[in-house]
């Protein structure tokens, strides 16, 4: 039996910073996944990560992650590598963390 | 030290521009990330979990008090005030945006540096033991040889795409700093029974995913003989190494294969066509490249003051006791500066502390630094008469921790804090159990152990090698920790043995205070180390601590 399908977003990496980014459904890239577009089936999934070739002056190595969606909006990212990523490393208070309150790159 | 000359610039300065342009087409369109990508890795540029990560090659871990303040700057201008330094002899700066990566580059430029080969399928920064040209059991200097084996590989046309990484350590001295027997190549400097100096060849050692103990491939090379025998041991692995399976392309799995005797009979077949084919360096370029590392010069002094002030700082004592190893010099000393402080990340250190330690070394140590593959920083020729006053600053600068050795020196990766490949994090692992045996004042108790950490499988934080070591893996979606027992770095170099099942973040503090726990109880006396205690017991009773039975749990 096919496994069930997770919900996700479109995740890469800002080409400037290398900061985490995720496309929002205006096609711009947020340093904030709670304004991510998501994907409920796997077709739309594919779709939009197709979509990120036309984005290759902002972001690099764009990929699909599972996250947890209320009401049609992201509310968290499921595994804990892109937990981490939402914030910055656990050692400084650097990336996400530092300037959480900057969005909208693209 | 190592000065370059006019070519070695002129190279040097050259890619610095090239990719200048490079990334300037990036940014502008013209090439895509996949073009860009190998342009970028050439140039020791990686991506990262949070951002950029620039790695620069520090050759054989030798540097001065220039080049350590250019890593201040580039920190402070650049990036975010510290750098880290890795288990390779090479700084990491974690933050660096894109489109200063060429003024720091050409930063690096203006003191003999760069980051040229720190990543791709291509000879990588050669290493050396840390306490070259100052221990006092070494037999020659290693970094000479080094430094002809950085010329031969930078840039070699044949060698920019082997079928995967190579790195090859060089040790001068009978005890093994360099873990040489966990390299591609592995060589020691020794003298043969007629008493000239050559190499002991050693290859296809490494750690990783399969990790194996290299085997010596010939017992005594000439010193002449150095760069045609790599030549010949390069091509054999480039025409033999696998490229089908980026897991099995290391040499290590091409000798282990096919044989230690037929690798040996490629590599002698071939090295015999080299020596008549190879065009060697000149002894003009040999001699001048030995002259730049002939040793300081030494002043003769008395130190007094040096004994009073261990009698009269216990402070002093115990730092003395552990961070201090002999000099070839007897009035000299061997400092190792610890970057492993109590609850902090090894490796790290503050654009200040650099500062600090560029103006010990200019006043105090001959203007010389070396970076340890343990990620601490050695001031290699300190007089003790000096050392009070060495110590101070260190202290003043939050650089004088009195641990080498002990289990709060632990190597760690960066894990998955920073780096894309890790599966679990390895910063803060290493943090709490620094904390930990502090709160509990047992490190001194401890004594000698060699506690590493790797946040993957590719073996970063040299886990197999550790009495203790610790692999961070991903298990149901958490990450998780599994202990190996029994590795050890030096000449005697062991992997590891997996204790058991993997422990979760929450379980493994505890476990490794049962491991230490369990050590304490039954070791002999103070003098028998956990190694000691570990190879005379077996791991039986070591892993039952790990792995209480759950009546005991339950009772305690």
């Amino acid at each position: 039996m096919a496994r069930a399908f997770v919900t996700k977003i479109v995740t890469a990496n800002d080409l400037l910073v290398g900061d985490a980014v995720y496309l929002t459904s205006s096609n711009l890239w947020s340093r904030d996944f709670h304004e991510a577009k998501i994907c409920l089936n796997e077709d739309e999934a594919t779709r939009l990560l197709d979509s990120t070739n036309f984005h290759q002056h902002h972001i690099v190595g764009a990929y699909l992650a599972d996250v947890a969606a209320r009401d049609g909006r992201p509310v968290e990212l499921l595994h804990f590598r892109e937990k981490f990523r939402t914030k910055g490393p656990s050692n400084y208070f650097h990336g996400k963390q530092e300037f959480n309150n900057q969005q909208g790159v693209a | 030290m190592y000065a370059y000359n006019e070519f070695d610039q002129k190279f040097v300065r050259q890619r610095v521009s090239q990719f200048r342009e490079q990334i300037e087409k990036r940014l502008n369109g013209s090439l895509s990330e996949e073009e860009f990508r190998t342009l970028r890795l050439m140039n020791g540029l990686y991506l990262q979990l949070h951002a950029y990560m620039l790695r620069i090659a520090i050759p054989y871990g030798s540097l001065n008090s220039d080049q350590m303040r250019k890593f201040a700057y580039i920190a402070d201008r650049w990036d975010k005030g510290y750098g880290h330094f890795t288990t390779r002899q090479n700084i990491q700066f974690n933050w660096p945006k894109l489109e200063n990566v060429a003024d720091i580059l050409d930063a690096l430029a203006d003191v003999n540096m760069h980051a040229i080969q720190t990543s791709g399928n291509c000879v990588r920064n050669v290493t050396a033991d840390h306490f070259s040209g100052a221990s006092i059991d070494e037999i020659e200097d290693p970094r000479p040889s080094a430094e002809l084996l950085r010329q031969w590989s930078t840039d070699h046309p044949q060698f920019q795409y082997l079928p995967r990484k190579f790195k090859i350590a060089i040790t001068g001295s009978p005890n093994d700093r360099a873990v040489v027997k966990a390299h591609d190549i592995g060589l020691r400097i020794l003298r043969n029974q007629q008493g000239e100096v050559g190499y002991q060849v050693i290859i296809g050692g490494g750690l990783g995913r399969s990790p194996f103990v290299g085997h010596t491939i010939r017992e005594f090379l000439p010193k002449a003989d150095l760069l045609p025998y790599i030549e010949a041991i390069l091509q054999v692995y480039n025409l033999g190494g696998r490229r089908d399976n980026k897991y099995k392309a290391r040499i290590k799995i091409l000798v282990h294969e096919t044989g230690i005797e037929e690798i040996t009979r490629r590599v002698e077949e071939n090295f015999k066509l080299q020596k008549s084919e190879f065009q060697k360096p000149s002894d003009k370029l040999i001699a001048a490249i030995e002259k730049r590392f002939l040793a300081p010069d030494f002043e003769q002094s008395t130190y007094e003051n040096f004994e009073a002030e261990r009698s009269e700082s216990p402070q002093f004592d115990i730092f003395v006791k552990r961070n201090i190893a002999d000099h070839r010099r007897e009035n000299y000393a061997i400092v190792t500066v610890s970057l492993k402080n109590i609850g902090q990340t090894p490796g790290d250190a503050t654009s200040e502390q650099m500062r600090v330690l560029a103006d010990i070394a200019q006043r105090f140590s001959h203007d010389e630094l070396r970076i340890s593959h343990e990620q601490n920083i050695i001031l290699p020729h300190v007089q003790k008469r000096h050392l009070p006053e060495v110590y101070k600053l260190l202290q003043a600068a939050d650089l004088a921790s009195a641990n080498i050795g002990l289990i709060s020196d632990i190597i760690a990766c960066p894990g998955m804090d920073y780096c894309a490949l890790a599966t679990a994090r390895s910063i803060p692992v290493a943090k709490d159990i620094s904390r930990r045996f502090d709160e509990l004042k047992l490190e001194h108790e401890i004594g000698d152990i060699k506690l590493k950490i790797s946040g993957c499988i590719n073996a970063c934080g040299h886990h197999h090698l550790g009495h203790i070591g610790i692999l961070g893996l991903e298990k149901g979606g958490i990450e998780n920790y599994q202990i190996t027992l029994g590795g050890a770095a030096d000449l005697t170099m062991a992997i590891g043995k997996r204790a058991g099942r993997g422990f979760s973040a929450e379980e493994l503090l505890p476990a490794i205070e049962r491991l230490i726990g369990a050590y304490l109880d039954l070791r002999t006396s103070r003098e028998e180390v956990f190694l000691s205690s570990l190879k005379r017991l077996g791991h039986s009773p070591f892993i039952e601590a790990l792995y209480p039975k759950k009546e005991s749990q339950n009772v305690a």
